[in-house]
């Protein structure tokens, strides 16, 4: 096994005010971090990653959001600190890599000063270090010119540049837990591969954890060591990452694995799942939440108040509905509402 | 940028051209010539005369010629005679000109200093009270017009309160270029100015303010806090740097607002600047002063969209000037 | 006939730096390349990020102007064109933009954005404007009540589909999109990508498909070209380009895909170490001595690569 746990979230629910009523985006998930390992979460559009991951970060606005539950990051809870406490922790111990480059840069700063400027608050640097630093990060995340680059503003660069700059910042002060959402998206395959291996690297160095939030399963399969997948705010399965792909449990993991495009998919109509998810609002609290969604499987086959068990070692799954579960035949390729 | 400015001012050239042409024709158009004012003044006249004067100052020209020399003076630097006040035009301007460039950047700068720190202090604690007080006041202010409030501010400080003198630009007993000649026209200015300032800050505080709600959301803000940057900086740095973007592209525009403004207070507070010279030329159709007015606000409202193109791309990369 | 003719264009950024802002150089964001799309064919346009691929489907749908280059859409070359010539065309090509929220209006609602297209160049009564943005937001999978919110009460995936709904309102027949579902999870991804093809079909519409997302690529597009620095490496079809690529960076391409098998790490990591020495090898065959792009050569009716 890996490390020590370095972040063990127990418990979170992070909850949005509509209209003066909270709704829970992310609801009573427990996940454990530890250090030198690589956690991916996955799940549907929607989810609660990114809220997840802003829970984390204490980056949600305080009036709108509620938080229950506990983060604890190298023993201290999170949820319990002052923005100035956190912002001790935030930038240095944990780096965060947002999932939208394009809007994540300020369009009126040069891109030297915003990867410098978190090592403002958490390093003592004379300011000639600090850019050689910069040039250096630059460079490792796979900038051309970085000399060139350190000068330029955001709109300047192409989106997956951008994306590097988003990493460079992240990286920056060397944090020991790296929140990467989608860090990889805006990227083509070979700079996605360099940014993957430069991640590794980090892990394996400064014994770094990560969590790594994507929607590409091919990137998982090749940087994960543990999978949590998330359906409608919750964990729906947890495992190593041999376990998930080649002996997937919960129906959702299953279908999501139908569904990626491959070399036999051409020209052929791709697994969907059937439906849409439910908004925050319309969210059944009680009962399996992904029981819409497979309502082939007949509802006696599901718990009234699924829980996250674990049915091997290390392999956690939500309700009984995976011992049933089984894919239609005329399944593929259907939309699933009507479409005159 | 050197070229750009260049080629704006060389733009503005037809502008100025097509409004000179309108004002001319439009002073033509009105009843009435610049001798009509004499006329009435002094009934005395014959015809005779009259017809003399005509023919002197060249009105029974075509249109196009007196157009022609009106231009003509106007680019020689010569906005033509006032024949009510009998002396150049260029002299009646010269001290109101200063009064009235005074009272602006006064209203500009009092604008700025009131409108900052409340747009600021409203957008980033949204809903607070001060917040609501803030957002109140400039309901209040934006549905009282300029000139009541400017009228209520007069009788309360000038007259009751005696606080402020109640006209003029400053006093007469004192020697010009002397400590306390400045210290008079300060004392004059303030409170046509603060007037002025108090309705004109509206605009600006809730155009900072819903410019501050909407960057606070957004996610370089969210990049910013990650760093673990704190709080003020995060504010200074990110959040008001892209807020004034649009405050500074609304220069311009204020400073024509304040030409509009100045009609108003000049006249309220009989403060001797252009805008109370432009309603008393109106009246009296003394048109050679209100043509050479309205090309000097032409002149100025244009001024006003090229400095605020300059200072926006001063402060915003993604501007290209070209 | 070709439907959509792209001949040697280029497009050149101005960099620019000193206190008056001079232009100081350009970025060769397009440097000469050249393509054709086939009516109702979907044509995938892959490459290294900042390669110009945005800029090349920008630049079609007339929001950068052409420095040099053709751009002849069934027989008109749109770069000729001014602004008001341009206007029918607009609603011919229509682009999914890779940026889900910053090309929505943060301030409109979802209604609003979507039916912005159909207001600028149809006339149609409230309800019917409202019904027919209501089809298409269904159709891209989202909730039909959800045209009274705004772009930040929706994940970034949902974002991207009010972006493609948008798109399809006008019926275009070109659509460039510019990586339609990199913000998609598979299954919604999947979803949309069906949904794609099904449009397709129905209406003839021609892509042009910009992605990183080689699987997507394989399982969408026709043929494929593929950019390197503003210039063409390798065109063919998807199968030409798969089973036989012949330029090295098409090839280290190829081997970054990452395998959705974790059991294949290792094979994976060897496999891309070794192509990754072939390429550092192999250098200057491939490109010449300014690390440019060679122009492309045909080694089959459909096949070209970039070699001198
Ligand atoms: N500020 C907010 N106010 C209200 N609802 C919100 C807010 N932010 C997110 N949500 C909702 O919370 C849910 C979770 O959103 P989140 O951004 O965490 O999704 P995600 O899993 O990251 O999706 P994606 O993969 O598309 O980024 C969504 O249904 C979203 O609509
Ligand atoms: N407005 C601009 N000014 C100057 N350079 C620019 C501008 N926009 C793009 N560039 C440059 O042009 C090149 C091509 O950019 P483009 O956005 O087309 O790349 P791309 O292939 O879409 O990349 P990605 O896959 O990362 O989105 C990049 O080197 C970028 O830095
Ligand atoms: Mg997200
Ligand atoms: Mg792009």
């Amino acid at each position: 096994m890996t490390g020590k746990p370095i972040l063990e979230i127990d418990h979170l629910r992070v909850s949005f005010r509509i209209q003066d009523q909270y709704y829970a985006a992310v609801d009573d998930v427990s996940l454990t971090v530890n250090e030198d390992e690589v956690v991916a979460i996955v799940g549907e559009s929607g989810c609660g990653k990114s809220a997840l991951a802003l829970a984390v970060m204490g980056l949600h606005p305080p009036q709108k959001t509620k938080l229950e539950g506990s983060i604890i990051f190298k023993g201290t809870n999170l949820l319990s600190l002052s923005t100035s406490q956190l912002n001790k922790i935030r930038g240095k111990d944990i780096g965060m890599i947002f999932q939208d480059p394009l809007t994540a840069l300020n369009p009126l700063m040069t891109i030297g000063r915003q990867i410098e400027e978190s090592m403002d608050y958490h390093m003592k640097l004379s300011s000639m270090e600090k850019r050689q630093r910069t040039l250096e990060l630059l460079k490792r995340v796979g900038i051309p010119n970085p000399e060139k680059t350190y000068h330029r503003y955001p709109h300047e660069l192409s989106g997956g540049m951008r994306q590097r700059v988003v990493i460079a910042i992240a990286i920056a002060c060397e944090p020991s837990l790296i929140i990467a959402d989608e860090p990889t998206t805006a990227l083509d395959v070979t700079i996605q591969a360099q940014i993957m291996g430069l991640l590794k690297e980090l892990q394996q160095q400064m014994k770094t954890g990560i969590i790594l939030i994507t929607h590409d399963l091919g990137v998982v399969a090749e940087m994960a060591d543990r999978v949590a997948v998330m359906y409608a705010g919750e964990i729906v399965e947890l495992a190593d990452v041999e376990t998930l792909f080649h002996h997937p449990l919960h129906p959702y993991t299953r279908s999501l694995l139908h569904s990626i495009p491959s070399a036999q998919t051409r020209k052929e109509k791709l697994h969907v799942i059937q439906g849409i998810v439910p908004s925050l609002q319309k969210m059944p609290r009680t009962g399996c939440r992904f029981q819409s969604r497979i309502s082939w499987i007949d509802e006696s086959k599901h718990e009234p108040n699924p829980i996250l068990r674990e049915v091997e070692p290390g392999h956690w799954v939500r309700c009984t509905c995976y011992q049933h579960f089984y894919f239609p035949h005329d399944h593929i390729g259907d939309v699933g509402y009507g479409i005159s | 940028m050197l070229k750009f400015i260049l080629r704006r001012i060389m733009m503005m050239i037809p502008q100025l051209f097509i409004l000179s042409v309108l004002v001319f024709l439009l002073a033509k158009a009105m009843p009435g010539d610049a001798l009509t004012g004499q006329l009435a003044s002094n009934p005395k006249i014959d015809a005779q005369t009259l017809e003399e004067m005509k023919e002197k100052l060249g009105l029974n020209d075509p249109v196009h010629v007196q157009y022609a020399r009106w231009m003509k003076n106007l680019l020689q630097g010569d906005l033509g005679i006032s024949y009510i006040h009998k002396q150049p035009v260029n002299d009646l301007l010269a001290g109101r000109m200063w009064n009235t460039i005074l009272l602006s950047a006064a209203i500009l700068i009092l604008t700025y200093m009131i409108a900052i720190p409340l747009g600021i202090v409203s957008g980033r604690w949204t809903d607070s009270w001060a917040d609501k007080l803030i957002v109140g006041y400039s309901y209040v202010s934006f549905a009282t017009p300029l000139f009541i409030f400017a009228l209520i501010m007069l009788f309360i400080f000038g007259f009751k309160l005696g606080w402020f003198p109640t006209g003029g630009s400053v006093d007469i007993q004192v020697e010009k270029g002397t400590f306390a000649y400045y210290l008079s026209k300060l004392n004059h200015l303030l409170l046509p100015a603060l007037s002025g300032a108090l309705i004109n800050t509206v605009g600006t505080i809730q155009y900072l303010r819903s410019e501050i709600i909407d960057t606070k959301v957004k996610d370089f803000v969210k990049t910013a806090r990650a760093k673990g940057v704190p709080e003020s900086s995060i504010y200074w740095r990110h959040i008001l740097r892209n807020s004034f973007l649009p405050i500074a592209a609304f220069l311009g525009y204020e400073i024509t607002g304040l030409i509009g403004g100045s009609i108003f207070l000049e006249s309220i507070f009989s403060y001797p600047g252009i805008g109370q010279l432009f309603l008393q030329s109106i009246l009296q159709r003394d048109y050679s002063v209100v043509t050479a007015l309205v090309m000097i606000s032409g002149l100025a409202t244009l001024i006003g969209t090229l400095l605020s193109d300059i200072i926006l791309s001063a402060v915003d990369p993604r501007i290209r000037i070209e | 006939m070709a439907f959509l003719k792209v001949n040697h264009l280029k497009v050149y950024y101005p960099v620019r730096g000193g206190f008056f802002r001079r232009i100081v150089d350009y970025v060769k964001a397009v440097d000469d390349i050249s393509f054709e799309l086939r009516q109702g064919e979907t044509y995938g346009l892959v490459g290294e990020s900042g390669c110009g691929k945005t800029t090349t489907g920008r630049t079609i749908i007339g929001l950068i102007k052409a420095t040099a280059g053709e751009i002849v859409l069934e027989g008109t070359d749109l770069t000729k064109l001014s602004r008001r010539q341009f206007y029918p065309y607009r609603k011919d090509i229509q682009m999914i933009f890779q940026d889900p929220y910053s090309s929505l209006n943060p301030r409109k609602r979802v209604l609003d954005i979507v039916a912005e297209p159909i207001r600028n160049f149809e006339k149609l009564s409230p309800q019917e404007e409202k019904r027919k943005v209501q089809y298409f937001i269904e159709r891209v999978g989202l909730n039909p009540e959800s045209i009274y919110k705004y772009p930040h009460e929706f994940s970034g995936g949902q974002r991207q589909r009010i972006g493609i709904a948008r798109a399809l309102t006008l019926n275009p027949k070109l659509i460039i999109a510019d990586e339609p579902v990199s913000a998609l999870d598979v299954s919604v991804q999947a979803q949309v990508l069906n949904f794609m093809k099904e449009i397709q079909e129905e209406f003839q519409l021609t892509y042009l498909f910009i992605s990183h997302d080689l699987g997507i690529i394989r399982h969408m597009c026709d043929r494929i070209g593929i950019m390197y620095r503003g210039r063409f490496v390798e065109e063919g079809t998807c199968e030409e380009i798969f089973r036989n690529p012949q330029h090295i960076y098409t090839k280290r391409l190829l081997s970054a895909i990452p395998n959705a098998d974790p059991r294949q790490r290792r094979q994976q990591f060897h496999l891309r170490e070794e192509v990754e020495r072939e390429y550092k090898q192999s250098y200057h065959r491939y490109f010449d001595d300014d690390g440019r792009v060679y122009p492309l050569k045909k080694i089959s009716e459909t096949h070209s690569v970039a070699i001198p």
